[in-house]
């Protein structure tokens, strides 16, 4: 059974439907991506498996579980992880404190614990400290550990976002728009960014605007136009969909 | 252990002030310092509230009247016609009703003030979730508002109840006796005893917030400030998480008004207005909001020269001028003022620039 | 109860539950334009009728009604030029301190000019004990005055926002704010006039019903909150809603008084007003998912 599945999802504001019929499966460890023009509703699908927006109908079932009506914080603590299009750093904290913030839901220092300092909590705090170096480590911006977050730069803040996210130890990691914004060298290296964290056992499922980058690094690839799945498959099989090639460049 | 270093000079401030007052034979001001000690103390837990969580509370005062109601009215009404009913006696041999003397040397049976703090404490937590469970369900600043409106209900009910003595308030509150012979009381021979006991409660709970702000659960409510979503996608459950923290804030409040009340003796609906809410949302920012110890020493400062009487008739009108000074010009704190920004913005009228989240 | 008495209750409910529906109102009108609660609308009330009291000394009381609102929208105006305009997108938290501190400060200025004395307009027609039988009930003509000037209020308003063209661009600015400035509306001064209208509004409130409910300077706080709970029971920023939402608590407070003692009733309105956040935060006729947009 595929790790993540989604069953005939609608979800309709007012009489628009940001996304109508949408079914597709993402396999474990593996990359996939969901592309479209703007309004394609891609962001839309992402906030439902996020549960940051209640589907109107369909199902989303995750590791064998409906993830529709649970909130946010719930999905977040069965093991799914994302990022923002517009990169969504927790303001006046550093960037270690960020990737922390983090460890959440694998930790469990409570108010009591937490104010009392016990020695349990000590060793989780020690804990935590250690696993967020790594990741930021990991992501090569260990240097700017104790900078404000919101003060270095996008593409560092991409990284920040993307090593708080994996703080999290998530099974299923959710990208949207990793090369928002950055340049062809900076894309490339997220996108090598993202075979390293898949090569970890990570499935990654990614909603991109740059072509190359979701050619070169995806598995599989969906694409949506108006809110319905137009096509499915493999990057070159959706390179030669006339159907695809008709959405991007017009008739 | 850098977070703790701030104690140290606190430490040598109290001792200084005891020090000081005592050569110069001016102790009485210890009672002002020794208040507002206990104002702080219900200070610091609201800034935790606002500043962290970003969320505001218009009613702690309401929280501080029921620690300091609850607490004077148990350990001052007289149970000893009732000693003979089941209940009565089974607080009594559970060592909950203490024996004392009032002013006309008839004997009192009352309970012993461990328990009603006890009492207070629970109250407060029960009510603090009966208000911030509907109110931070929601999305948004709703918490203002019903806040506000406990706050009223509070002082209404004091203000309209015999058993709290209506414009009277309660008199006559015993000493607190914490162990052996330390005890929270107004008695003057106690003054200097009773100035420690303050601070060092004071100082207690600052250690419990300055952890646990530094900490998984202080992590997430400053999270949550800075992005709601964001810290929702991250796993922290941001209802509950602002919730807990703010049942802790009126914990602290009420813990503030049981000591408050036990120190003077007495407590009056004063306590319970509105404008003593205000005046802590207004101090905590000043201190600059996400600062126990901007809120504590603007807490000391503004109290006690409230107290000594400075503001004269215009202690509201203080407080009021000084929250929209504060919110116009200094939104991160009187501590963390940038001078320059405000004289520019005073005299060009130019728009403040930096946008906020 | 005799049906005297039920009439008699239900006509104070309507009284009061009008005055709150203005006050209501006054907060939708700020909160359309600016997103935010103004948490000094309970004082505009209190101004209008002190500021009207002590004008009598000195004119006719229909004209010292009029230059009290006029004054009144003068300060509404004042508060935003001064507070509000020059704020760069301030967050919500910062705006209701200001708000806050804005309610204080006329508050105390209040108490300075007028003292904490208990003061009312006479009665614009006859004295107190002047009444009309009404079912067997007998109610004062000034409850004619309240219920007259609010609904000519919500009919001009009405008239105000369909007909006039800056009653249209305050919709527009209303309904979405960058579009407005998009299209050259200038949103500012929509701002600023946001705030005089309902500052007018309060002003006008608080001369009618100052004959049977007086007027002191600390009504406000009680007023804004009893306001507040009838803009989210009307669903927050539904002028319609807001009327029936008032009459609603009005009379809901005034049948508590049969049952309570008086000095509860506040306690009445803001028990409600947690209620209504708990089972229906979104209001009576609100729909949740617009609710959840908002950002207060």
């Amino acid at each position: 059974m595929a790790l993540l599945e989604l069953d005939s999802v609608h979800k309709r504001f007012g009489g628009l439907k940001a996304v109508n019929d949408v079914s597709f499966a993402v396999e474990e460890k593996s990359i996939k991506a969901v592309i479209g023009p703007n309004g394609a509703g891609k962001t839309t699908l992402f906030n439902l498996i996020a549960g940051s927006l209640p589907s109107t109908s369909g199902s989303i079932v995750f590791n064998g579980q409906e993830l529709n009506r649970r909130k946010p914080y719930q999905i977040a603590g069965l093991g799914i992880a994302r990022t923002f299009q517009n990169i969504k750093m927790f303001n006046g904290m550093t960037a270690l404190e960020n990737v922390m913030v983090g460890r959440h839901v694998q930790s469990r220092a409570g108010f009591i614990s937490s104010m009392f300092r016990l020695p349990r909590t000590w060793q989780e705090e020690k804990d935590i400290y250690t696993k967020a170096m790594g990741l930021l480590d990991f992501l090569e911006i260990g240097e700017y550990a104790n900078m404000e977050a919101t003060s270095l730069s996008f593409g560092q803040q991409r990284a920040v976002e993307l090593a708080r996210a994996l703080a999290l130890e998530p099974t299923l990691l959710l990208l949207d728009e990793p090369a928002a914004g950055l340049n062809i060298y900076e894309t490339a290296e997220v996108g090598r960014l993202i075979t390293k964290i898949r090569d970890l056992g990570i499935t990654v499922l990614l909603v991109e605007h740059d072509m190359s980058l979701v050619m070169d690094i995806s598995d599989e690839i969906v694409v949506l136009s108006f809110g319905e799945k137009i096509a499915e498959g493999l990057p070159v099989d959706i390179q030669n969909n006339s159907e695809v090639i008709k959405v991007y460049l017009g008739e | 252990m850098k977070k703790y270093l701030a104690f140290i000079p606190f430490f040598l401030f109290v001792v200084t002030v005891h020090l000081l007052t005592s050569w110069t034979d001016t102790l009485y001001y210890l009672t002002q310092m020794t208040m507002s000690a206990y104002y702080c103390l219900l200070i610091i837990g609201l800034c935790v509230v606002m500043g962290y969580a970003g969320q505001i509370s218009l009613g702690h005062a309401g929280f501080f009247a029921i620690g300091g109601y609850i607490s004077a009215a148990l350990t001052t009404s007289n149970l000893i016609e009732y000693r003979d009913l089941p209940l009565v006696r089974l607080l009594d041999s559970m060592g909950m009703l203490m024996t004392g003397q009032d002013i006309y040397g008839d004997t009192l049976i009352v309970i012993t003030p461990w328990m009603a703090c006890l009492a207070a404490v629970i109250l407060a937590i029960l009510l603090a979730y009966l208000i911030g469970i509907p109110a931070l369900k929601l999305k948004g600043h709703y918490l203002a508002m019903a806040t506000l409106g406990f706050g009223i209900i509070i002082y209404r009910i004091v203000l309209a109840t015999p058993y709290f003595g209506e414009a009277d308030g309660i008199a006559e509150v015993p000493a607190f006796v914490l162990f052996g012979d330390i005890s929270v009381s107004g008695d003057f021979s106690s003054r200097v005893s009773n100035y420690y006991i303050a601070w060092i409660l004071l100082t207690l709970g600052m250690v419990l917030l300055i952890n646990l702000i530094d900490s998984r659960v202080g992590r997430a409510l400053r999270a949550i400030h800075g992005a709601e979503d964001a810290a929702d996608s991250m796993g922290v459950d941001t209802t509950a998480y602002k919730l807990n923290v703010f049942v802790l804030s009126a914990v602290f409040a009420a813990l503030a008004g049981v000591f408050m009340t036990h120190y003077n003796g007495s407590i009056g609906p004063s306590e319970a207005g509105v404008m003593k809410s205000v005046r802590y949302v207004a101090i905590v920012a000043v201190g600059g909001m996400a600062h126990l110890w901007g809120a504590l020493i603007m807490g000391i400062t503004l109290n006690f020269l409230s107290l000594r009487g400075v503001f004269g008739t215009y202690d509201d009108a203080v407080f009021g001028v000084i929250l929209i000074f504060i919110m116009l010009f200094a939104p991160n704190g009187l501590l963390r003022i940038n001078f320059r920004h405000v004289a520019t913005q005073l005299l060009f009228f130019r728009r403040a620039g930096k946008k906020e989240a | 109860m005799t049906a005297e008495l039920f009439i008699q209750y239900i006509f104070a409910g309507i009284t009061y539950g009008a005055i709150y529906a203005i006050v209501a109102i006054g907060f939708n009108i700020i909160y359309n334009t600016t997103g935010i609660i103004n948490f000094a609308q309970g004082e505009f009330v209190m101004l209008g009728g002190m500021i009207s009291i002590s004008l009598l000394e000195y004119m006719a009381l229909p004209l010292a009604i009029v230059a009290a609102v006029l004054i009144t929208m003068v300060i509404g105006a004042l508060i935003e030029v001064v507070f509000i305009r020059w704020l760069e997108r301030p967050s919500v938290l910062r705006m209701i301190i200001i708000t806050i501190g804005i309610s204080i400060l006329i508050r105390e200025v209040a108490l300075h000019i007028w003292g904490e004395s208990v003061r009312s307009l006479p009665y614009f027609i006859g004295d107190e004990i002047t009444s009309v039988a009404i079912l067997g009930a007998r109610i004062s003509p000034q409850v004619f005055w309240v219920l007259g000037t609010c609904t000519v209020m919500v009919l001009l308003l009405g008239l105000f926002f369909q007909a006039t063209s800056i009653g249209r661009e305050m919709r527009a600015c209303a309904a979405n704010r960058t579009a407005a400035i998009l299209c050259g509306i200038d949103t500012k001064n929509m701002v600023t006039f946001s705030f005089v209208l309902s500052a007018a509004l309060g002003a006008l409130a608080g001369c009618v019903m100052s004959p049977i409910t007086y007027s002191q300077y600390n009504i406000g706080t009680g007023l804004a909150i009893k306001g507040f709970t009838v803009a989210i029971l009307g669903g927050l920023g539904s002028s319609g809603g807001a009327i029936i939402a008032g009459l609603l608590l009005g009379i809901i407070e005034a049948f508590s008084v049969s049952v309570l003692p008086l000095s509860f009733q506040e306690a009445v309105s803001i028990a409600i007003l947690l209620l209504i956040l708990f089972i229906r935060p979104h209001g009576l006729f609100g729909s949740k998912d617009a609710a959840g947009l908002k950002d207060f």
